[in-house]
């Protein structure tokens, strides 16, 4: 990977045997049978063997046909061949926009892996989890310190979980005085996950057109926001990678009706330490914790999704809340107007602690991860900028949104450039929203990044635009040096969609 | 920051590149009034010997499980980790990519995530697995609301009480916006969910019938009873699992006519790190799958016929399908189903089966010891069990756990701590074991119950 | 020459419908088709549900996009073309012909005057490219 920034000419890439067919070695572990194969080795059963078959009768069942039967070594060899597949933060810039894949330090996961933290169950009595409890209270003290917030929950499993957990609680506070209202406003650039959220706490949503700058337009949002409007949910910056200039206006419009305002904080990577939301006038945020606070994304999860809140909804809180008193940490269940619990347990408290450890390592510091964050997206706009099309000027913060505009023209899509990318060693940008910019390309560098990293990405890029005039062909044919090329993923789809189709599609069949 | 590569000098040439003298002019558009131009009032910069210090503390004031013995469960079983699990989970390709919406750069995560999937499958005896829930009781909201959309204007849904209480007051949570109701079903005496009630309770407007096995405390259901229950009226069965390795001893959920199976996979070698990151499981039957909430994997080929995997049947998810998504969810447990994933490959078949045998019988032992007990305890329900029991006390609970925490030996959960509201079963100690506890922790309990 | 057919009309939402006498065959324009992608799976209304004109009766998918599908006119649902369940690539392929989704029976007040016949229709998404 290190010599990536050379590679202007496209000729190595596109070797016809670059594409290592390791199929043999890569296929699943239910692929190759194995039979008679042990993995374990349990200590010798201390107590008499129980019978299941005698006990059970006729619910006894003699065991799960169809599983694994392997070793240690076939299992071990099989997960890191598979590890070896997967591209991450760890080889190269992961440029996969309104993510923010930064850098995941290792000092967060060997203390969550303290035995003390890790190997810790949910029902030991309050008195013997005093420091779990320690930690749960530190981190939302510290959350408390960089949004301004007055309470924040820890519960929600990830940032979708704390939206909907916000918008339960707006939903608990507009019924406990008296009308529910039936709407939420969200701008047309939002995550999908926001009208998604809406629905579930049964809210209709209404969708704001965006201005020319990509920002609320204010007459919109005054024609929309009706004494049944429920609540405004934005993103700052938004999905543009745009701050919102009017925020304290848009606050007093959304309160003036008694309604409101939800950030979704998936982008506080962008003003982490420069700004609080609650100064905005924001009443309740979730924050992405596998984001601004660097817990690994793990090809999918866990996340946690705490969220914020102004006075006025801290009784709606989720319980347990951890609360100090009598020289004691303990948890606090009696919280009648509490909208109950979001999920079994304490929240994802692994990831709490790596968030917590990361908290701590950059201290006071931390306002130069948005600053750093900020210029580093800056730069590659600066750069950019001649060879893709911009659809909206506004000065970008933590993310640049570029279209395909400019290469649509000879048959390459954002699609094509993406898969491109791979070859050079990047992870592509986001593709699939903001939904307002067609051919999207939506990057995101993170402060993770030093100059050298981010020149190599956008020589890159510059080596992409390049070829879509002079050899779209490599482009639209991309990629060509991953361990499997474009997926027909229709041909997939259309096979799974199959009434009683599922085997071996959707899982492997049973032999 | 050690985190941050560029060196002062490397900044400015940036600033100077952006055309910015200096980094507040890149936060021009954020107002005035909010901008903070002092540091957030935190302590200083913490190097990795502080923070260990510090953090090491904290954690030392933990009763951790490698130190007590303990007898804890109720929805969370500490079972055996093997040891290179959490060494490959650190591997970077592993911990450090996202969610695989580029397949050719995903290949690793993705047939992962399809083995996760059959597992799970084969498991529940479902046909069809998705890529994991949050946790075992989110996924169980998630079932019950798939069964509402599968089942078209109907109003009802009807609860067995064995159903662990947090994963019934999390339904009533997500529930309340919608105009449905929640019927709670006692159970019998001996610890079942009373067959004819659960029967009674399902109507014409019932959209699903839930039961859990092992029930929360540990007496093994009837799938058939809910099945019978809620197809008599046209209703969808749902059947919680939040103990796996029953599933290895104990009738599949899928082959007793359940509809949709869900519940908690966390057994499978992760840590109970105090109750998460942990593991949901979603699986249902072939004709249900286009209504599953979350990620799914396919098998796919590409233009040379190389056989690869990527996500499908995206359209039911929240970034396409926005408000009329099957569920909101987005960021799911990927590293921790890949925990699973490992930790199930290399039980295997005979893996599970021992295993189980092992927990079944550990608690056998503990249960006819307690019966011989004479004095202020008993087994409180007559149904068969798995790996945990309802031990009734005659004695104030909490002496029971006081006097045990003497001898560093964890006792159970007091049922009052997961439900203060059901009297009728206050005076109830949850009791689990797993592989991990040796007869030697078995028999310490049995003394201090003795010491009564 | 046109490149829909003329013996049918069109909704602005790009169905086509044409008539036999009081039996309605529903499906989308070639030009839908190629908006939408290489369609994936076809979600259809029972036989026997009856709505109203510009009423929702299904939906249609490709890899990565639903759209909605509204019917012309007011009416029953008579039959589902079944073989989109197998292969719903038929809509790509003959989007006109073998690629129809459902037959309705027309309801006796259906108004056909408001729908666009195959010229207005052309340059109707010749329009709306240019929007």
């Amino acid at each position: 990977m290190s010599d990536h920034g050379t590679l202007t000419s496209p000729e190595p890439l596109v070797r016809a045997d670059a594409r290592l067919d390791r199929r043999r070695r890569f296929g699943s572990l239910f692929d190759a049978p194995r039979a008679g194969r042990v993995g374990v080795l349990l200590p010798p059963l201390d107590v008499p063997e129980a019978d299941p078959a005698a006990l059970y009768g006729k619910a006894h069942r003699p065991g799960v046909e169809g599983e694994v039967e392997a070793s240690e070594v076939d299992v071990v060899r099989h997960f890191t061949r598979l590890s070896q597949m997967n591209f991450a933060i760890d080889t190269a810039l992961y440029s996969l926009g309104s993510c923010t894949m930064k850098h995941n330090p290792r000092i967060n996961e060997e203390i969550a892996r303290l035995p003390g933290f890790n190997d810790t169950h949910p029902y030991t009595p309050e008195h013997l989890s005093q420091g779990n409890l320690e930690l749960l209270f530190r981190l939302e003290e510290a959350l408390k310190v960089l949004t301004g917030f007055q309470r924040v929950t820890l519960q929600p499993s990830a940032g979708a979980n704390g939206e909907l957990t916000g918008a339960l609680m707006i939903r608990a506070a507009h019924v406990k005085a008296g009308n529910a209202r039936k709407h939420v406003l969200v701008p047309d650039s939002a995550h999908g996950t926001n009208p998604a959220t809406a629905h579930f706490a049964g809210y209709s949503v209404i969708e704001l057109a965006s201005s020319p700058r990509g920002t609320v337009e204010l007459s919109e949002l005054e024609a929309k926001l009706t004494d049944d409007v429920a609540a405004l949910m934005i993103t700052v910056p938004n999905t543009l990678g745009v701050f919102e200039e009017r925020i304290l206006e848009i606050a007093k419009l959304v309160h003036a009706k008694g309604a409101y305002l939800y950030l979704d904080g998936a982008n506080f990577n962008a003003f982490v330490g420069k700004v609080r939301p609650a100064d905005m006038g924001v009443d309740v945020m979730h924050m992405n914790l596998h984001k601004t606070f660097s817990t690994p994304h793990g090809g999918g999860g866990p996340g946690a999704g705490p969220v914020g809140v102004c006075p006025s909804l801290v009784p709606f809180l989720p319980v347990p809340t951890v609360e100090w008193s009598d020289g004691a940490f303990r948890l606090e269940y009696d919280r009648p107007d509490s909208i109950g619990k979001m999920r079994a347990f304490h929240g994802n408290f692994g990831v709490l602690v790596r968030a917590l450890t990361y908290i701590l390592s950059y201290g006071s510091s931390i306002h130069e991860v948005a600053e750093n964050a900020v210029l580093n997206a800056n730069y590659i706009r600066k750069r950019l900028e001649p060879f893709y099309h911009l659809k909206y000027e506004a000065p970008s913060y933590h993310e640049v949104v570029f279209s395909d505009r400019l290469q649509a023209a000879a048959g390459v899509h954002n699609i094509d450039i993406a898969k491109r990318l791979m070859d050079f060693g990047f992870h592509p940008p986001t593709m699939s929203f903001p939904l307002i910019v067609p051919g999207a390309l939506m990057i995101e560098p993170t402060e993770s990044e030093g100059k050298d990293e981010l020149d190599a990405f956008v020589d890159a890029m510059i080596a992409i635009a390049k070829e879509c005039e002079t050899s779209p062909g490599i482009v639209t044919s991309a990629p060509h040096t991953t361990p499997v090329g474009r997926l027909d993923d229709a041909a997939t789809a259309r096979e799974a969609s199959r009434p009683g189709n599922f085997a071996p599609v959707l899982r492997a069949p049973v032999r | 920051m050690r985190y941050i590569p560029s060196s002062p000098a490397e900044r400015e040439a940036l600033l100077a590149a952006v055309g910015a003298v200096s980094i507040d002019d890149l936060f021009a558009t954020v107002p005035r009034a909010v901008y903070r131009t002092e540091r957030p009032t935190l302590p200083p910069p913490a190097s990795e010997i502080e923070v260990r210090r510090d953090l090491g503390r904290v954690a030392a004031k933990n009763a951790h499980l490698g130190e007590w013995t303990s007898f804890l469960g109720a929805g969370l079983y500490s079972h055996h980790a093997p040891a290179f699990v959490s060494q490959l989970l650190l591997r970077g390709e592993f911990l450090t990519s996202y969610t695989p919406y580029q397949a050719e750069v995903a290949q690793g995560t993705l047939t992962a995530i399809w083995e996760f999937q059959t597992h799970m499958a084969l498991l529940t005896g479902m046909d069809v697995a998705n890529a994991s829930m949050y946790e075992g009781a989110s996924a169980f909201v998630e079932a019950v609301l798939m069964a509402e959309r599968l089942t078209k204007k109907r109003t009802k849904v009807v609860v067995s009480t064995g159903v662990h209480p947090e994963y019934r007051q999390c339904l009533r949570t997500y529930l309340v916006n919608f105009p449905f109701t929640i019927v709670e079903v006692p159970l019998g005496k001996d610890g079942t969910t009373d067959a004819g009630a659960l029967a009674a309770a399902a109507d014409d407007a019932t959209f699903a019938v839930c039961v859990q096995s092992p029930n929360v405390f540990g007496i093994v259901e009837t799938w058939k009873a809910a099945a019978d229950a809620a197809h008599a009226r046209g209703a969808l069965a749902i059947g919680v699992v939040n103990e796996m390795f029953s599933l290895a001893v104990l009738e599949a959920p899928g082959s007793a006519e359940i509809d949709i199976a869900c519940g908690e996979a966390a057994s499978f070698g992760l840590a109970p790190s105090f109750g998460g990151p942990l593991v949901g499981f979603l699986a249902c039957r072939d004709a249900y799958k286009r209504q599953i909430p979350g990620r799914l994997v396919g098998r796919a080929t590409d233009a040379d016929g190389r056989s690869g995997f990527c996500l499908t049947l995206s359209t039911r998810e929240q970034h396409i399908r926005r408000e009329r998504a099957t569920s909101n969810i987005c960021t799911n447990q990927g590293l921790f189903a890949l925990a699973a994933t490992m930790t199930l490959s290399v039980l295997g078949k005979q893996g599970l089966r021992e295993t189980a045998v092992q927990c079944l019988s550990k608690a056998e032992y503990l249960k006819a010891a307690v019966k011989a007990i004479p004095g202020p305890f008993s087994v409180a329900f007559a149904g068969k069990t798995f790996n945990e029991f309802a031990l009734h006390c005659g004695v104030p609970v909490n002496e029971v756990l006081r006097r045990a925490e003497a001898k560093k030996i964890l006792a159970g959960v007091p049922y009052a701590r997961l439900e203060p509201s059901a009297s009728a079963y206050r005076d109830l100690l949850l009791v689990a074991v797993t592989e991990r506890t040796p007869r030697s922790g078995l028999d310490a309990l049995l003394d201090t119950l003795r010491s009564f | 020459m046109s490149a829909y057919p003329d013996d049918r009309r069109y909704t602005r939402s790009h169905e086509w419908i044409r008539v036999d006498g009081d039996v309605g065959t529903i499906g989308i324009s070639d030009h839908a088709q190629k908006e939408l992608g290489e369609v994936v799976f076809v979600d259809m209304p029972d036989v026997g549900e009856i709505f109203d004109a510009g009423q929702e009766f299904g939906t249609i998918e490709s890899v990565k996009a639903v759209s909605e599908l509204f019917l012309p006119v007011a009416g029953e649902i008579l039959e589902l073309n079944k073989v989109l369940a197998d292969e719903p690539g038929a809509v790509n392929e003959d989007p006109h012909g073998d690629g129809w989704l459902v037959k309705i029976k027309l309801s006796s007040d259906a108004e056909m005057d408001s729908l666009l016949n195959a010229a207005d229709y052309e340059k109707f998404v010749e329009e709306e490219a240019k929007a």
